[in-house]
């Protein structure tokens, strides 16, 4: 057999390692390289570890992903222009998704924007485009702000399921209040100083723990440990992309990329008004939305076949567009994905068919997400 | 690794292949290891029973939740059966592979390629060298 992984990232002689690279290999992890570090893929399966999370609990190691902080008395103005989502409404411990548009309103990245204080903000940005991030962030924020990339020393773990807030609370401090959706909290577990943000990427209820990479291993041994009684199992990479999946969010590089505005990717709902003139908003409302703008759709295969990144859309015999994402949905027990097609042929019902090795299968458009 | 992973009594492919034989035809089916790298078998295709393969080229295609593959056929011949559990039930291949996860049956055609097959031992070696790489 000769395979093909989706994700990529150069050899793994190459690729960095999160502070719990030790912990994986004991756990037994298949590893492959993944936006330039070493990271699990799976554990044990990636269906039992997809199932853990919609009915348990599932815990992810994502210190992959990049922190960038933006300080000093101009944060506001600064950020308030650099993303989509609104700044000045954003209050102090509440976390935001928004988009870095570039000048052609193309995605630069999707971030999540959370506020420490008045005047502190930080972006999690995507691993593979931590660099490029915080290169365009500094060629468009001015003296008054201090950016820093604190990437590199930063360890992220994702706590993701409805058995989540069990989990974290036996490893809180006595009287602790759990942060709600979408809120922040800076909490002491296990003795760590730790800020915990309840957000993920699965679609599932939980927890994303910022904390320094020291401490990172000995947290991850104590969530699993104590959550062994709930039914907590580590997950990988695999099952992060079957989960974001079924929820329909995006993943970088895949639905959005430089050329893709948040119009397109279905995100109108994290961007403001384009008269607040932040970068891209003016393309943006250039943009042309007619029947033959691209528009991401998500989809079911009605036919036998699993849909994959970068097969061909086909209507009516001419490929009319590309699958973006696609995989097996363990949840649904069928074949699910998300592609982009014409506007005119994104309505919910429609039919379509996907081009997998030469034979078209068919397919049908549906509403998103998926898992609701 | 344990003898029950890669039966002494088949031959194999260094693209993890076994093939055993049964008279003038051989059954043909991924290892144990494949299987493994695999993880969750969702999707199995299979060529048409009367279809030819061609020793080295791909007769079908197995898919894991994640990956695409390629199945390489070990010999040149004409397929005689394939196994039809495995489009409701692909997890056989994983449950099964030396049993009821078999994917063909075939009627070599070509018996000079016999010889070219890896006994149980040299297809460890060949294990041991990738996964050392």
């Amino acid at each position: 057999m000769s395979g093909t992984e989706s994700g990529s990232g150069g050899l793994m002689s190459e690729a960095q390692r999160t502070p719990l690279y030790a912990a994986h290999k004991r756990l037994g992890a298949r590893m492959m390289p993944f936006a330039g570090f070493h990271m699990p893929v799976q554990y044990s399966s990636i269906r039992e570890e997809h199932q853990a999370v919609r009915e348990r609990a599932g815990l992810f190691d994502v210190s992959h992903m990049g922190q960038i902080y933006f300080s000093g008395p101009g944060v506001n103005e600064a950020v308030e222009s650099l993303v989509t989502c609104e700044i000045d409404s954003l209050r102090v411990d509440r976390a935001r998704y928004g988009l870095m548009l570039n000048d052609n309103a193309g995605c630069v990245d999707d971030v999540m924007v959370t506020r420490e204080a008045d005047d502190a903000l930080f972006f999690c940005v995507n691993a593979s485009n931590i660099e490029k991030d915080f290169t365009w962030i500094q060629d468009h924020v001015g003296p008054d702000v201090t950016v820093e990339n604190r990437s590199a020393e930063t360890a992220l773990l994702a706590l993701q399921g409805p058995a989540s807030a069990t989990i974290l609370g036996k490893l809180a401090s006595a009287g602790a209040k759990l942060p709600k959706r979408f809120r922040v909290a800076r909490l002491s577990l296990a003795g760590v100083d730790v800020l915990v943000s309840a957000s993920g990427y699965t679609g599932a209820a939980g927890y994303e723990l910022y904390l320094p990479g020291t401490h990172a291993e000995m947290l991850f041994d104590r969530l699993l440990d104590i959550g062994q009684e709930d039914g907590i199992l580590p997950a990988g990479l695999g099952a992060r992309d079957t989960l974001r999946l079924e929820a329909a969010l995006s993943l970088y590089g895949h639905e959005l990329d430089d050329t893709t505005s948040p119009f397109e990717a279905g995100l109108d709902r994290f961007v403001k008004s384009l008269e607040t003139g932040f970068i891209g908003a003016e393309a943006l409302a250039k943009r042309p939305r007619d029947a033959e703008s691209p528009q991401l759709i998500g989809f079911e295969m009605t036919g036998r076949g699993i849909a994959r990144a970068d097969y061909e859309i086909v209507h009516e015999g001419q490929t009319v567009g590309r699958v973006t994402s696609g995989a097996p949905s363990p949840t649904f027990g069928k074949s699910i994905g998300l592609g982009y097609v014409p506007k005119r042929l994104s309505e919910v019902g429609q039919a379509l068919s996907v081009r997998i090795r030469k034979k078209d299968v068919d397919a049908q458009v549906v509403g998103l997400p998926f898992l609701r | 690794m344990a003898d029950n992973e890669t039966p002494e009594e088949l031959r194999y492919t260094a693209e993890d292949e076994w093939i055993r034989s049964e008279g003038e035809e051989v059954v043909i089916g991924i290892s144990h290891f494949a299987q493994d790298q695999l993880g969750d078998i969702v999707f199995v295709e299979l060529p048409e029973v009367g279809a030819t393969t061609e020793a080295g080229t791909p007769f079908g295609t197995i898919e894991s939740v994640k990956a695409v593959s390629d199945l390489f056929a070990p010999l040149t011949g004409e397929v005689l059966g394939i196994n039809e559990l495995l489009e409701d039930q692909p997890e056989l291949v994983n449950e099964s592979c030396y049993g009821e996860g078999w994917l063909i049956r075939l009627r070599p055609t070509n018996p000079d390629e016999l010889p070219g097959l890896l006994d149980a031992a040299g297809y460890i070696k060949t294990i041991a060298e990738r996964e050392s790489d």
